[in-house]
């Protein structure tokens, strides 16, 4: 009996195509025994099946018992791990597609109503903002300010974390022109790294990378499908990106504070990816 | 990196599961008519998938690089070793693997050339990886569809590439089911060889 390895001489490529092993051909393809190639085959065996075994067993029990803290404490630094890779890939001058107006999916899907279940006050609501240098307590503007920025409108696939997507037309002023009218700032590098935002009772907060909210494409919106925006979609102005899932597009905005702590987010507190881009 | 790929994709696919839970739009339909609805209520509460979302994008945001460098490392392998030569399809592995399907079909009893893939092993392995590269693609596709806009436009947008996300793992799952009916039936022997790199072959005149 002879101990080979699994090969066909008969087959076009022949030997330089099999799958051997090669320094261990010249001493196995020796003679033996039958007890004695039964023995290596067995060794050879029982040791592939146990590292096997033991690997397998160790990968399922090993993360049964790993503590929960553990656990999400990993799985919280691939997010971040994922988020650097990712983030260096940014570029503000990659766009997302538009689409003609006759594909905007109406109704518009309503989803979320986190931090907007009462009736807004439109006569009284102002949006105050924090953290702008040189600026003692909070800038507070009215829809009027907001009004008077150059208004900017595109029709672009919203995501939500779920899966689903639909067509949007939105309009109303870049994030970027409220920065350059209100701030000292002139570029998104001289601007601390984060940004935050929540709605007027502080129910449901976002925090976003400046370098994404900064996107060209980033929108302060009270118009969509070139209607005023209406109460479940965030009245009188929310948030709209295509560079981040709708998660991150805040309804209702009632402060946004810049600053150099990255901010708490409702659902990155659930256990999502804080970061979220697309 | 055979034997990774096992535990690989059954985290990836269970992963994606938790996902797809959260939007589940997909079905099989013949001439206009619902034949199988992925997936049913029952399936997902025998397993436990509802409302796991989030950790569900968390496995599959750290498998997937496992994955992706497992199957670079592969294909390196195969390009850098020369074992493609016997995995790649050939001239006539088209032909020669519909007698293989003969074959294994008891329809034939002329027994195909055999070398260390058959022609419809061939075909199907390299399909394989061309599937493996084409989840990764169309995964590219759907976690970053503004910054890898490319190939999301490539594959005919986001929900299309959603789509062929879903079906590609619904193939995967069931080559995996018919690769191991395939591999159980080969035999023993042929698994044990798979373990351990050898096999047993009886030499011309050794008696037991």
């Amino acid at each position: 009996m002879t101990l080979e390895h699994d090969q066909d001489t008969k087959w076009p490529g022949g030997r330089e195509n099999s799958a051997n092993v090669l320094n261990e051909r010249r001493s196995l393809s020796d003679e033996m025994s039958d007890v004695e190639a039964r023995k290596v085959l067995f060794a050879r065996s029982r040791r592939g099946f146990l590292i096997g075994g033991a690997a397998a067993l160790a990968g399922v029990f090993g993360w049964r018992w790993m503590p929960e803290e553990t656990k999400v404490g990993f799985l919280q630094k691939v997010f971040r791990f994922n988020e650097k890779v990712t983030s260096a890939f940014y570029r503000p001058e990659h766009l997302a597609p538009e689409f003609p107006a006759v594909k905007v999916t109406r109704p518009a899907r309503v989803n979320g109503m986190l931090g907007i279940e009462n009736e807004v006050d439109l006569a009284s609501w102002h949006l105050n903002i924090g953290g702008i240098p040189q600026h003692t307590g909070d800038l507070v503007l009215t829809m009027d300010d907001i009004r008077r920025l150059p208004k900017s409108e595109h029709i672009t696939e919203f995501k939500c974390i779920e899966g689903w997507s639909t067509i949007v037309q939105w309009t109303g002023p870049k994030f970027s022109d409220l920065v350059a009218a209100f701030t000292p700032w002139r570029s998104p590098e001289e601007m601390p790294p984060f940004v935050s935002l929540a709605t007027p009772d502080g129910g449901y907060f976002v925090g976003w990378d400046t370098a994404s909210i900064m996107h060209p494409q980033t929108l302060l919106v009270y118009e969509m499908n070139g209607e005023v925006l209406t109460s479940k979609h965030g009245a009188p102005l929310r948030l709209a990106s295509p560079t981040k899932y709708g998660i991150k597009q805040l309804k209702r905005i009632g402060r946004i504070d810049f600053t150099n702590e990255r901010p708490q987010d409702y659902w990155a507190n659930e256990g999502y990816d804080w970061y979220s881009g697309l | 990196m055979h034997w990774i790929n096992f535990p690989l994709l059954a985290m990836m696919t269970w992963s994606g599961l938790l996902i797809y839970w959260a939007n589940p739009v997909y079905s099989l339909r013949l001439f206009g008519r619902e034949i199988f609805y992925f997936f049913p209520q029952g399936f997902y509460s025998f397993l436990g998938i509802p409302y796991r979302l989030a950790e569900g994008m968390q496995l599959h945001f750290f498998f997937m690089w496992l994955f992706g460098i497992n199957g670079i490392v592969y294909v390196a392998y195969l390009a850098i070793s020369g074992e493609w030569r016997g995995l790649l399809p050939t001239v006539g592995s088209f032909k020669r693997a519909f007698q293989v399907t003969l074959y294994e079909l008891h329809i034939s009893k002329k027994k195909p050339p055999q070398g260390k893939y058959n022609d419809a092993q061939r075909i199907v392995y390299t399909l394989v990886i061309l599937m493996g590269a084409g989840s990764i693609v169309s995964g590219i596709a759907i976690y970053k569809p503004l910054q890898a806009s490319f190939f999301t436009s490539l594959l005919g947008g986001y929900e299309w590439a959603r789509w062929e996300h879903f079906w590609l793992m619904i193939l995967f799952a069931a080559f995996f089911v018919v690769h191991v009916v395939q591999v159980v039936l080969a035999g023993w022997r042929n698994f044990q060889s798979m373990i351990t790199g050898v096999e047993v072959i009886r030499s011309e005149g050794s008696g037991e």
